[in-house]
């Protein structure tokens, strides 16, 4: 099963190698990656998508609490929470083909950033089964270039991903 | 006050209470170097070669419980290191290791001396550190320090790049800063160690399994209050050895691979393993399936990340070995246990540790004779191979945190370097090297080292003239094929020993060491006694790869 975890690091130089590296080196398959700033400058957040049973996550939570530069690493799977992924993808268009393919893109809410004579470049955000849906959907027409954020995640409600959850700095 | 950040740093070594540090110096290092050169506090121990200063710094913390230092210069000094850090790493000892870097504005350019030490060492330090900012230097170093000797301890490396150790700066030691990312957890659940007692109280036949964990939380006299209590016999991983006295009725030796017979029948049958500060390595449970295979397993280790990384855990303790099993004491009543005890007696007698004398010199004699003659008090080295199985099974320890040993890594050529380590932080106690003819010859270079601080060594060298361990593997697993393990080239270390200054013997018969052995040990001063043993004698009880620790064999 997938697994979305929410990891709040010291935003130093090297924290982002010392993730990959835990992951490479003990064989952890990580499925996305995304890493940014958030609300305080000295704190940058990663959500990363892991595939694997409750044992893995378990040892991958565990493992990535060791780093010294990891605050706090929640499991938010099972939890109420928003994710959101972007895409930006350039599709053929023929001129005689562009009418449908921008309806098409209407129905997800899909934006288009730019036109050019044989191709059209659309943006669109939503969670990853709406990106992946729109992503097919296109594929008939010759997707030239496609490129994902990966998942970014964040609980509902007034819950902080610092506060409580499984793994924790006890 | 304004000073050079070399000395600011030299001033948070001495705040830390470092008195020694091994080292070797270079280029990049040498501001470091010349600020050592004034205190009167850090003694600087100079070695042979770079791998030689983390081993000592190991060697020094293993038996001190301090915090061992070594430092090195940029590139080649600092690669020389990795060795030693990774040792360290693995068998969870606390070192502070600092090595110098090319200047700020070279890093990256591929300077001369230059490679990415923080980078290659990530995966083998608990954390690591490059100075950017010599202001932050002082906090670096005393976070360093904590990081390194609390929770499970482990090397925390800190590269020091030429030009910020050369600035000078407005010095105000700021002490250690708050970690938000680390607090390790010491006191265990409350509720999960009423759980541990209940599992205890209905047990029939529990096991202790105690790892070195034990010796690094100092947890031995609450160990042996434990198993005296509730009469449950204890085995030692190879790292947990000294952790409980070798020669009493409780004690199994140790398990696993090359574990006795009964300790590894014991843990077969026991409906009850209780785990302390021991992380299951491969080497301990062999085919993990068939490991303990009737036994509910309580796991107690500070490191969270141990608990349910290879066996389902019954009741997972987070917590400090002592501080968890001081709580757990007062929860726990008398018993007798009789028939396990019996039962325990009777696996013992029918499958007893011996070997076989045929009047040839036999390394597990040399071992009883040295465990004899020092009561089981000295602090015993080893290098890697099947001499370093032979103390494990044969020295039966009396002091905690006296043997001082390469568990997991593996590492051949530790030993002299170690033993340097260990006779520095514990001069008074006698230190014995037990070393093979192979392990010894990868870093005998630090004989210089050990004559230069007049340290008082004695070195037994196990010499079956061959790489023993892996020639054993041969004869095992590839039908007698010996390839590249009988040295064809043997040199005479007595010789050797004469360049040096060292008073040395050569033995091949067992009246050599009786007779010569008493002497040498009781006079002061270092020795070299090269014991000439039989090549073909192979470690035994063995379990065979694929196999259950039951199924040993013995030959
Ligand atoms: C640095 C290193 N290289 C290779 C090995 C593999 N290895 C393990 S034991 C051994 C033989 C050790 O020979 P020696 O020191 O003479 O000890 P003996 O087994 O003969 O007692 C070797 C080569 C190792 N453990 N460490
Ligand atoms: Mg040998």
């Amino acid at each position: 099963m997938r697994h979305t975890l929410a990891v709040l690091v010291e935003n130093n130089p090297g924290v982002l190698a010392r993730v990959a590296g835990l992951f490479s080196r003990r064989g952890f398959n990580i499925e996305s990656l995304t890493v940014g700033r958030t609300e305080s400058h000295d704190v940058s957040r990663m959500t990363i998508v892991v595939d694997g049973d409750d044992q893995l996550i378990e040892q991958v939570s565990k493992q990535l609490h060791k780093l010294i530069d990891v605050i706090k690493v929640r499991d938010i799977t099972a939890e109420e929470h928003v994710d959101r992924d972007l895409v930006m993808v350039k599709v053929n268009a023929d001129p005689n083909q562009r009418v449908e393919i921008m309806n098409m893109a209407e129905v997800f809410r899909a934006r288009v950033v730019d036109l050019a004579g044989k191709t059209i470049t659309f943006e669109c955000t939503g969670n990853e089964g709406k990106i992946t849906a729109f992503e097919e959907s296109l594929r008939p027409y010759g997707i030239r270039e496609l490129v994902r954020t990966g998942k970014v995640a964040m609980l509902r409600g007034s819950r902080l991903p610092g506060a409580g959850g499984s793994w924790s700095a006890e | 006050m304004q000073i050079k950040l070399a000395e600011a740093l030299v001033q948070c070594l001495e705040k830390e209470k470092v008195e020694v540090v091994f080292g070797y110096p270079g280029g990049a290092i040498l501001p470091v170097y010349d600020a050592l050169y004034n205190s009167t506090k850090v003694r600087h121990i100079l070695v042979r070669h770079e791998q030689g200063a983390a081993h000592a710094a190991d060697g020094y913390a293993r038996v001190t419980g301090k915090t061992g230092v070594c430092m090195a210069t940029s590139g080649p000094g600092a690669t020389n290191l990795l060795t030693g850090i990774a040792n360290a790493y693995m068998d969870s000892i606390p070192m502070v290791i600092f090595t110098g870097q090319v200047p700020t504005i070279q890093i990256g350019t591929d300077a001369f001396q230059e490679v990415d030490i923080t980078g290659i060492t990530m995966p083998v330090t608990k954390h690591n550190y490059l100075v950017k900012d010599p202001r932050k230097l002082p906090e670096i170093v005393h976070n360093a320090f904590h990081i390194a000797s609390t929770g499970r301890p482990g090397p925390v490396l800190i590269d020091l790049p030429r030009d910020i150790v050369s600035q000078t700066i407005q010095f105000t030691d700021s002490g250690p800063m708050p970690l938000r990312g680390y607090r390790p957890t010491y006191r265990g659940h409350s509720f999960k160690i009423q759980e541990v007692a209940k599992m205890i109280k209905s047990s029939k036949r529990p096991v202790i399994y105690a790892g070195g964990g034990v010796l690094s939380s100092g947890a031995q006299d609450e160990l042996l209050e434990l198993a005296e209590l509730i009469s449950a016999p204890v085995t030692n991983t190879f790292m947990g050895l000294s952790g409980f006295p070798g020669e009493h009725p409780l004690f199994l030796g140790m398990l696993g691979l090359h574990g006795t017979r009964y300790a590894n029948l014991a843990v077969t049958e026991c409906d009850l393993l209780i785990a302390l500060g021991a992380r299951f390595d491969d080497r301990v449970t062999m085919k993990l399936k068939e490991f303990a295979p009737k036994a509910s397993v309580v796991h107690i280790d500070i490191d969270p990340a141990e608990i349910g990384k290879l066996v389902n855990t019954h009741v997972p303790l987070v917590g400090d070995v002592k501080t968890v099993l001081k709580a757990l004491l007062p929860l726990l009543e008398k018993e007798d246990r009789t028939p396990w005890l019996h039962r325990i007696h009777e696996i013992k007698e029918e499958h007893p540790l011996t070997y076989r004398r045929n009047g040839t010199l036999k390394p597990q004699f040399i071992i009883e004779q040295i465990c004899r003659l020092t009561g089981g008090e000295a602090i015993v080295v080893t290098d890697v191979g099947q001499h370093q199985m032979w103390v494990a099974q044969f020295y039966k320890f009396h002091r905690p945190g006296m043997l001082v040993s390469s568990g997991g890594l593996g590492c051949m050529g530790f030993g002299l370097p170690a033993a340097i380590g260990a006779k520095t932080g514990r001069p008074e106690r006698p230190t014995i090297l037990v070393t093979g003819d192979g392990s010894f010859q990868m870093t005998m270079q630090e004989l210089g080292t050990m004559m230069e601080q007049g340290l008082d060594i004695k070195i037994v060298i196990l010499n079956n003239q061959a790489l023993g361990m892996v020639r054993q593997l041969q004869q095992f697993y590839c039908e007698g094929r010996y390839m590249a393990t009988n040295f064809q080239f043997h040199p005479d270390f007595c010789q050797l020993a004469k360049a040096y200054g060292i008073p040395a013997y050569s033995w091949n018969r067992e009246e050599d060491v009786l007779q010569a052995l008493p002497q040498v040990l009781a006079t002061r001063g270092p020795a070299i006694m090269n014991c000439i043993i039989p090549v073909e004698e192979n470690v035994t009880p063995m379990v065979m790869s694929g196999k259950g620790i039951h199924e040993a064999i013995e030959c």
